[in-house]
């Protein structure tokens, strides 16, 4: 869980940043893999804002976790481009493939669109992290992979 | 041996690192370039010979001894010769496939910081001039005059006022599907947008700029902070910072953009004020796309305002950078002069389908953009001409869909997506969008009563199962309300894909809808 020092190192890089809450947001979900209900607080102490203006804004993004989830995140691209590919077609595989070992999520749009489908291990090191031209087979393997 | 391989996203993507260790392996020099925009040779290898180099794609690690030895069928020639790159007019992206991404000399080589350094020698109303001369519209969707918008930030304060506080922020939240020009000008060509950042900064007077680039993006965003951090001196007194987004489609929208800065929820302002008047943090602001920023180091180099004035159509100058996805045979980059026809477009360049059947559809300008049918592909690219046809240029994306396609899906896919991506403050968005996925359900089957509806509880609803008609015409009119009163266009243009779909395919919205 959170360790405290941790969290105050965060917020002492920030400090004095204008417009530095998504940094800080940005920085303890990937140190604690969520953002929880005692970090908002300290969060809010150190910006001065009330608590809920920092819960509103980790529920407002997509990228704000409140619980860790520390299985591997897939997200596969679901947006028009990647519609236009097949998709959703390898969706029912990828599902049975994951189970619940691993979460996969949806995205609206990678960049990859001439390439689709297209999918993007969360977390994983750069050069590591997109996968493209998907198709049942390679799916399965990289979610089994994870 | 010296060996060219590019490593951006879509380059990596497709095994671009394995195949880069695989040259190495074979003792190549392997060099990482930009990508030349050509998605379907990715990965994309180049080879130097006794004649220069020579283009092999799409590579797989396994090709590489019979790449060496020259025995390869993969190859396509010198790839600056070939036809889908000098049929294109490149200025914005003059440097794809040409220079290390990362590589200060490669861009002073290219003509890079050029721009700006004649920009710092003008005036700031001249650079604002010059921009205005170019007539270079904003890329980002709206298509707004760009020196205009420079004009008011430069004149806020009335003009003086030192020391007032302005700011430049680059909008790099590419989320619009089937776009991805944004992504390739950071991850190729990071300094052409600082350039442009810093040119902007002069023009107005602004001492800090701000990029916001969406966390999906992680490729890109490893780029530009490397750029940002080796160019920081070159563009001083002027700052850039990198911001990432967190995964909210509606902080592409300038002023949820702002917001998203100052460390709020993604939530759309109401508009007045402008954002150049009050924008981040309550002071004047520059907010830009990508490609209008990467445009204007060109624009400003000697003679670049003329050339780019030269180029183009009507009140629509200049090249525009499409990108052609989605179900194509040759995707990527095309950057044009405005003008060109959408079939143009997806047959000369892209090739027709990937897979080999009818074109159904294109959607041009990202998920908000009307579906277009093909006897609408000669509509020549221009914002007037798309306008008068209930289309939109956007950012230029296009996603082309063959004849499998279910169009109804599509659109009800398109409140679905504005109900999830919704920032929640103005009605016709928030609640709208939820009722069209509801009304396009109950037309696809067969516009059946509701089970809600009918509970006596109820009392205001009528009883009867609508006629497919009456749902249709209450569709059109909720489309209306969201295109006239929503805020923002997120709610606003999401009618467009809806009604285009209607119009062109009703067969699509349920058996016999046509009849």
């Amino acid at each position: 869980m959170d360790s405290p020092s941790h969290l105050a190192e965060i917020l002492a890089a920030h400090a004095g940043r204008e417009g530095a809450l998504l940094p800080i947001l940005h920085d303890v979900q990937a140190a604690f893999g969520c953002v929880t209900g005692e970090a908002e607080a300290a969060i809010a102490e150190a910006l001065n804002l009330s608590r809920a203006e920092v819960h509103g804004v980790v529920s407002f993004y997509h990228d704000f976790r409140e619980t860790a989830d520390p299985r591997p995140h897939l997200q596969i691209c679901r947006a028009e481009a990647c519609q236009a590919r097949g998709v959703e077609a390898l969706m029912a595989a990828a599902q049975q493939a994951a189970g619940t070992r691993v979460a996969l999520e949806a995205v609206y749009c990678l960049g990859l669109c001439a390439a689709g489908p297209a999918a993007r291990v969360v977390g994983a090191d750069v050069g590591e992290a997109l996968h493209a031209r998907l198709d049942a087979g390679s799916l399965t393997r990289l979610i089994e992979g994870l | 041996m010296r060996v060219r391989i590019s490593n951006d996203a879509v380059a990596m993507a497709c095994g671009g690192e394995a195949v880069a260790a695989a040259f190495a392996a074979a003792g190549c020099a392997v060099e990482r370039v930009s990508g030349w925009g050509m998605h379907w040779l990715e990965p994309l290898v180049e080879i130097e010979g006794a004649k220069g180099w020579t283009g092999f794609g799409p590579v797989a690690p396994g090709d590489v001894p019979a790449i060496l030895a020259g025995t390869s069928a993969l190859g396509i020639g010198a790839v600056a010769e070939h036809p889908f790159i000098t049929a294109q007019t490149r200025l914005t992206f003059m440097r794809a496939g040409r220079i290390r991404p990362l590589s200060l000399d490669d861009y002073a080589g290219t003509g890079g910081w050029q721009g700006l350094a004649r920009a710092r020698s003008l005036a700031p109303a001249e650079v604002v001039a010059a921009v205005i001369q170019s007539g270079l519209r904003g890329r980002g969707g709206a298509g707004f005059p760009a020196g205009i918008k420079w004009q008011k930030v430069a004149n806020a304060f009335g003009g003086s006022a030192a020391g007032a506080r302005k700011f430049i922020v680059c909008n790099a939240d590419e989320g619009d599907s089937g776009t991805f020009a944004d992504r390739m000008v950071m991850e190729g060509d990071p300094f052409a947008l600082i350039e442009g950042m810093a040119i902007a900064a002069h023009a107005v007077g602004a001492g800090a700029g701000y990029i916001y680039l969406r966390s999906e993006y992680p490729h890109a965003i490893a780029t530009m902070r490397a750029a940002i951090a080796l160019a920081a001196e070159r563009i001083a007194p002027f700052s850039v910072e990198l911001r990432v987004g967190a995964g909210a489609y509606v902080c592409g929208e300038e002023t949820a953009l702002l917001n998203s800065i100052e460390g709020k929820r993604g939530v759309v302002r109401a508009k007045p004020p402008l954002p150049a008047l009050q924008g981040l943090f309550g002071c004047p602001t520059v907010v830009n796309n990508v490609l209008t920023l990467a445009a204007v180091s060109h624009i400003l180099r000697e003679g670049g305002a003329a050339d780019y004035a030269a180029l183009g159509v009507g009140r629509s100058k200049g090249t525009m950078p499409v990108q052609l996805g989605g179900n194509i045979a040759r995707g990527g980059l095309v950057e044009v002069p405005f003008g060109i026809t959408l079939g143009e477009l997806i047959h000369d360049f892209g090739g027709g389908t990937a897979s080999g059947r009818p074109v159904k559809a294109a959607q041009v300008g990202g998920p908000l953009g009307a579906y277009m049918p093909p006897d609408q592909f000669h509509l020549p690219l221009d914002y007037e001409a798309f306008t008068a046809a209930d289309a939109l240029i956007g950012h230029a994306g296009v996603v082309v869909f063959d004849d499998t396609a279910d169009m109804g899906r599509l659109a009800r896919f398109a409140m679905e997506f504005c109900a999830v991506e919704s920032c929640g403050k103005c009605t016709p968005c928030r609640i709208g969008s939820t009722r069209g996925v509801e009304l396009i359900d109950r037309i696809r089957a067969g516009s059946t009563v509701d089970a809600l509806a009918s509970q006596p509880q109820i009392r205001n609803a009528p009883k009867a199962a609508p006629s497919r008609a009456a749902d249709i015409a209450l569709l059109e009119d909720l489309c209306d309300t969201m295109r006239g009163a929503s805020l923002c266009a997120l709610g606003g243009f999401t009618p467009y894909p809806v009604l285009s779909a209607l119009k062109h395919w009703p067969e699509d919205f349920g058996g016999d809808f046509g009849a």
